[in-house]
């Protein structure tokens, strides 16, 4: 059930890639991962691929939120690509689809 | 309604737990045929009531998650309990996006998407004493 994670950049763009089950356990072991990242990069797009991600929670809405706070407060945007259905359902749910695009 | 199948089980209150409460539970509502969607629904709602369990409950300190679950012939209903701090106030804990823990980046939207994708929700909590969540789901085969 463990998250696998990938962090590409190019340019200004830093993409992070996930793989597997996205709740409060696999989330509390990947956010300093990817803030430093952000810290360390001078990126000013966040790109998460969700594409690998087979299961999501609100911890997952946590996740994502916090990292959208942090580029922001940078004075970049993120986006999320390749959601699931089911990923898709949760993110509306939560009102992501109103902070940041979606495709 | 009689029920046609029942199991109860109790674990500590990990976080590794949370893959394994909602990977059982939908294993055992296999046997009522869903589909993929309604079980994506049960196994998240699962989730969000464990962890809370986790996170609220115990406030990430040793204790127990008592998980009942109880099949009829064309739904599940979910027992989630701990012996926790427990709430006074569950009305404001269902409120969307208020969380007591937002240092954590916990969202607040736990006890919203176990309302939106279960059928029922019921909370009982008692400061001091514990939280204990009921929750129904029925499934619509294909």
């Amino acid at each position: 059930m463990a998250l696998d994670i990938t962090i590409k950049q190019e340019n200004q763009v830093l993409t992070v890639y996930l793989k597997g089950e996205l709740d409060h356990h696999a989330v509390s072991k990947i956010k300093d991962a990817i803030d430093l990242q952000i810290l360390k990069t001078p990126a000013k797009k966040l790109v998460l691929d969700m594409s690998g991600v087979t299961f999501m929670d609100s911890s997952g809405i946590g996740l994502i939120v916090g990292r959208y706070n942090r580029i922001r407060s940078l004075g970049g945007s993120m986006t999320i690509k390749n959601p699931s259905q089911t990923l898709l359902k949760i993110l509306k749910m939560s009102g992501i689809d109103q902070l940041m695009k979606i495709n | 309604m009689q029920p046609i199948n029942r199991m109860k089980i109790e674990f500590d209150s990990k976080s590794t737990n949370e893959a394994f409460a909602r990977v059982v539970v939908a294993a055992f509502a296999a046997q009522l045929d869903p589909t993929l969607e309604d079980l994506a629904d049960l196994k998240t709602a699962v989730s969000e009531a464990v962890t809370n369990a986790i996170i609220h409950g115990y406030e990430q300190k040793p204790g127990t998650i008592y998980m009942e679950c109880i099949l009829y012939s064309n739904s599940i209903k979910v027992i989630i309990e701990d012996h926790g701090v427990g709430m006074d106030d569950i009305d404001k804990a269902r409120t969307p996006a208020f969380t007591t823990k937002p240092e954590l980046e916990r969202s607040g939207m736990g006890f919203s998407v176990m309302e939106s994708f279960m059928d029922s929700l019921y909370i009982e909590s008692k400061k001091g004493k514990g939280t204990r969540v009921t929750m129904t789901k029925k499934f619509f085969r294909d």
